[in-house]
């Protein structure tokens, strides 16, 4: 009766096969590797920077134990960290600012474990060390900026019809127009209602004016939240690029909060600085009469300074700003309706589309170039030529060479600055020698334990304290392989879970091996009394671990950060035990006792 | 075989129930009083504000470091030495405004200047907003955890047995955080995620022996029912404490090699588990016999379930 069909013992195997080889590469340890990615989110690593790279490390003879290009980035793997931090000197002064070169750690498991895509736990920042910063989005400045945004453009919109109205105001994101009459009145709102849809209008009969007032419709406001985090979060991402942060996460959580992870900074003051940085953009003349031979020598014509272009080469802009950033309100990657050239279409707001009417009309056939500022250095993203008076707020910039990098600039235009004011709400720094330690720490702490626990149930139960300890042993396996298999990350509060699931999983066994006391006690015969221990327990096994699996459940389900990550351990770790204590555990004793037919005594 | 509980005979466990009943009143009364009079001492997480942890190479200088942080302004700061006498833990409490963010680069700054020596281990910055709302996602985590609990033993058992095991349960929880209190042990979401994690884990306890008690009424006909709760206490006795053991040598070995981040967890677990022990056996069943359980609850048709194992 207690024998398994071969099938099973080959199905346990398996698994535990599976479970030893997932599990570990997170015993290997980390190399010291240096990663170079382009600092556009747009630009690819490719195999030309791969070559670049091999041949600067090796003409400064750096010596390094591979390169390979992986996830848009170069990682080259050092013997030492002193190596890899010169490695890191070499790579920045020869690549240049385009690429951005940082420290990092790689896993060190040999390489057909990868292949089989046997990939260490990642470890949460409260182990490596790191910053993690919540930021909040002003939506209310956003909705804010629309509004002012509409506040201009009403009026141009009723000045180019001819509609007389007296004062137009804005009380937080609502704006009210004051007309003498209520045709005038009436006459705006026919106007503005086909001009702009994205607003709901209400008309005011007072004793002395007629208003109509103008708020957004909620699912614009909706549509401008949207967008003010999505673009926040794409100027996040240039910004943090140019940390040269390895593996930066940067992700939106709930409506208008983005969480930014930089593991491995250490300092977080110059963090802080450039995530709460403003860039500009400026929109300002080119002057093409200056000669390129003396741009290059770094001589400017008079009023004029020396700025670069994205592709590299310099022109002479005027030093007079026609427009700023401000006045961009949206810029979208499209194509020209006539040629079908890749096109960039920019929305300007009232004011912003006044005085883009008149620089255009007298600078017809000339060049003019849209700057982006960023501490203090200016760079070109586009140098279009003007072909014609543009009025209406709605330009179109062609010239671009594709479709890739018309969004390319249409994402800077939008990216360069923030939508909205954004606060930092919540940061938790760990330094990197904590990290280490916390590793330590909770490394000893699952290792002393499970060492005690051994030595305890073994005593207790004898050899079915062994078969306990043994399958104690592997549900630690199993777990490690699946938050592996799952790339979960592992923090402090994980590794306590991983101690406290191992304490309750041996319950299991406990439940089982007091069974079988009671069968024998009770004078069954040694097989039957093991038969009916393991069938009689598995009931009451679910049992137990169900409402522990409530309290995981809600856990992960309110929790948040580390304290979701043990949630995930707690339950993963019961649904494992369930396994191993009853399965694998019940396949040793099978394999011990299970032929031995005039079995008289069992050792428990 | 080694057996630490060859009991032959039954344990009278009921007839303590004055005793038990008492010794939880006072101990629950106690936690209470702990809990109004003094509070539970919320960690940063909960309130808002900001903990920096720093190192020193040498051991610190308390009142230099304090008097090097009078000269930033900021107000309220309080500096303790934190594990070994080379680190030091500031706290600085939420403040409003906007640049709030910065405060611990200023500490740092100041820090810093005063003695280059010194290392950043930790930051945690939680705003007021954050703290507000972890606050009440945790009480609404005990919430959810409690009220599940209680659905699941109402729906494998009785009514009866639901409330007993969640009122002892909960009786487990208040004895925590009145301890949590009373010592004046730092309150953080950790320590909360250790506490919801033990109430699923010692309702467990209830369960078994809930189980041995139906399995009890049905078998053992013409005994009176607190003859049967005693036989199922006893029955179950080895088993509660070799896994308790079990668990709380794990729990203990986190308490001391797991560091000061681990430590206020692993109390709230020991705590836990010594009550869980004590509560399962010795207050949910004797609140069975308060709220009359009878024979007849059982033995009408119920449907088939496993029996009860130990």
């Amino acid at each position: 009766m207690n024998r398994f069909p071969l099938w099973k013992y080959a199905l346990i195997g398996f698994t535990l096969v599976a479970a030893f080889l997932y599990a570990l590469p997170n015993f290997f340890g980390q190399t010291p590797a240096v990663q170079v990615s382009p600092v556009r989110t747009l630009e690819k690593a490719d195999p030309t920077l791969l070559a670049k790279v091999e041949s600067l490390l090796k003409a400064s003879s750096v010596s390094y134990n591979g390169v390979e290009l992986a996830d848009n980035s170069i990682k080259a793997r050092f013997a030492s960290t002193d190596l890899q931090i010169k490695a890191k000197d070499v790579l920045e002064s020869g690549l240049g600012e385009r690429y951005t070169v940082a420290l990092n750690l790689l896993p060190a498991s040999p390489a057909w474990l990868s292949a089989i895509s046997a990939l260490p736990m990642n470890l949460g920042l409260d182990l490596r060390g790191g910053v993690h910063f919540l930021l909040e989005v002003d939506m209310k400045a956003a909705l804010e900026k629309a509004a002012i945004r509409y506040q201009n453009e009403f009026r141009t919109e009723l000045r180019s019809d001819k509609i007389r109205y007296g004062r137009i105001s804005r009380e937080g994101d609502a704006v009210t127009v004051h007309f003498a009459t209520r045709d005038q009145r009436d006459a705006a709102i026919n106007k503005l209602g086909t001009a702009f849809t994205d607003l709901a209008y209400t008309a005011d009969d007072q004793a002395e004016a007629f208003t109509l007032t103008a708020r957004l419709k909620p699912e614009a406001e909706k549509q401008i939240q949207e967008f003010a985090l999505q673009q926040n979060i794409t100027t996040l991402r240039n910004r943090v690029n140019e940390l040269g942060v390895a593996e930066p996460v940067i992700q939106q959580q709930g409506a208008n909060r983005v969480v930014v992870q930089l593991p491995g900074v250490q300092d977080t003051a110059k963090a802080k600085d450039i995530l709460g940085r403003t860039a500009t953009l400026e929109i300002r003349m080119v002057d093409e009469q200056a000669d390129p031979q003396a741009l290059e020598q770094g001589q400017a014509p008079f009023g004029t300074e020396i700025v670069p272009t994205r592709e590299g080469s310099l022109i002479a802009v005027e030093k007079d700003v026609v427009l700023t950033g401000d006045s961009i309100t949206n810029a979208t990657p499209g194509f020209d309706n006539t040629s079908g050239q890749a096109a960039v279409h920019i929305s300007l707001d009232g004011k912003g589309a006044r005085i883009f009417k008149d620089v255009t009309r007298e600078n017809v056939n000339k060049r003019m170039a849209i700057l982006l500022i960023e501490k203090g250095r200016a760079e070109a993203i586009t140098a279009p030529v003007i072909r014609e008076e543009i009025g209406g707020g709605r330009v179109q910039v062609t010239g671009m060479e594709s479709a890739q990098e018309a969004s390319d600039v249409a994402l800077l235009l939008r990216a360069g600055a923030l939508a909205a004011p954004m606060q930092i709400i919540e940061e938790r720094t760990v330094g990197p020698s904590m990290g280490a330690e916390n590793i330590a720490k909770g490394f000893n702490a699952n290792i002393w334990g499970f060492i005690a626990v051994v030595i305890f149930i073994t005593f207790y139960y004898r050899v079915f304290g062994l078969f306990s300890s043994i399958a104690l042993a592997i549900n630690g396996f199993f777990l490690v392989a699946l938050l592996s298999l799952l790339q979960a990350t592992l923090t402090l509060p994980g590794m306590a879970a991983i101690a406290l699931t191992l304490g309750m999983a041996i319950d299991a066994n406990v439940l089982i091996n007091e069974r079988i006391r009671e069968e024998l006690r009770n004078g069954a015969t040694p097989q039957a009394a093991i038969s009916a221990g393991y069938e009689r327990a598995w009931g009451t096994i679910l049992d137990a671990n169900i409402t522990t699996l409530i309290a995981g459940f809600s856990l992960f389900w309110l929790g948040s950060g580390p304290v979701r990550g043990f949630a995930v351990v707690l339950c993963l770790g019961i649904l494992t035990s369930m396994f191993s204590a009853v399965t694998v555990s019940r396949a040793m004793a099978n394999l011990t006792y299970g032929r031995q037919a005039r079995l008289a005594k069992l050792s428990i | 075989m080694i057996d630490f509980f060859p009991f032959k005979k039954t344990i009278p466990f009921m007839s303590w129930g004055k005793a038990t009943t008492a010794i939880s009143l006072l101990t629950f009364l106690f936690s209470v009083w702990a809990l109004w009079d003094k509070g539970l001492n919320f960690g940063v997480d909960f309130t808002g504000g900001t903990v920096i942890e720093v190192s020193y190479d040498q051991p610190a200088n308390l009142p230099a470091i304090r008097g090097a942080l009078e000269k930033t302004g900021l107000p309220e700061v309080t500096v303790q030495s934190f594990g070994t006498s080379r680190d030091v833990l500031i706290r600085l409490p939420v403040r409003g405004d906007s640049d709030a963010a910065q405060t611990s680069n200023r500490v740092m700054a100041a820090l810093t200047a005063a003695d280059a020596g010194v290392e950043l281990r930790r930051v945690d910055f939680v705003g007021p907003q954050v703290g507000k709302e972890l606050y009440d996602s945790g009480a609404l985590a005990l919430l959810v955890v409690t009220f599940g609990i209680m659905a699941y033993l109402a729906i494998r058992f009785e009514w009866r047995f639901a409330v007993a095991g969640m009122l002892a349960n909960l009786h487990d929880i208040v004895i925590i955080l009145g301890v949590f209190a009373f010592f004046q042990w730092e309150f953080t979401l950790t320590v909360l995620a250790g506490v919801l994690a033990v109430l699923g884990y010692s309702v467990n306890e209830s369960v078994v022996i809930f189980d041995r008690i139906r399995e009890n009424i049905r078998k053992m006909r013409g005994a009176a029912i607190p003859h049967i709760i005693d036989d199922a206490i006893t029955r179950t006795m080895s088993r509660t404490i070799i896994t308790h053991g079990s668990t709380q040598i794990m729990v203990l070995s986190m308490l001391f090699f797991g560091g000061e981040a681990l430590h206020n967890f692993a109390l709230a677990l020991t705590i836990g588990i010594l009550f869980g022990i004590y509560s399962s056996t010795l207050v949910a069943s004797p609140l069975l016999l308060m709220f009359g359980i009878k024979r007849e609850h059982f033995i009408k048709p119920v449907e088939k379930k496993e029996e009860a194992v130990v």
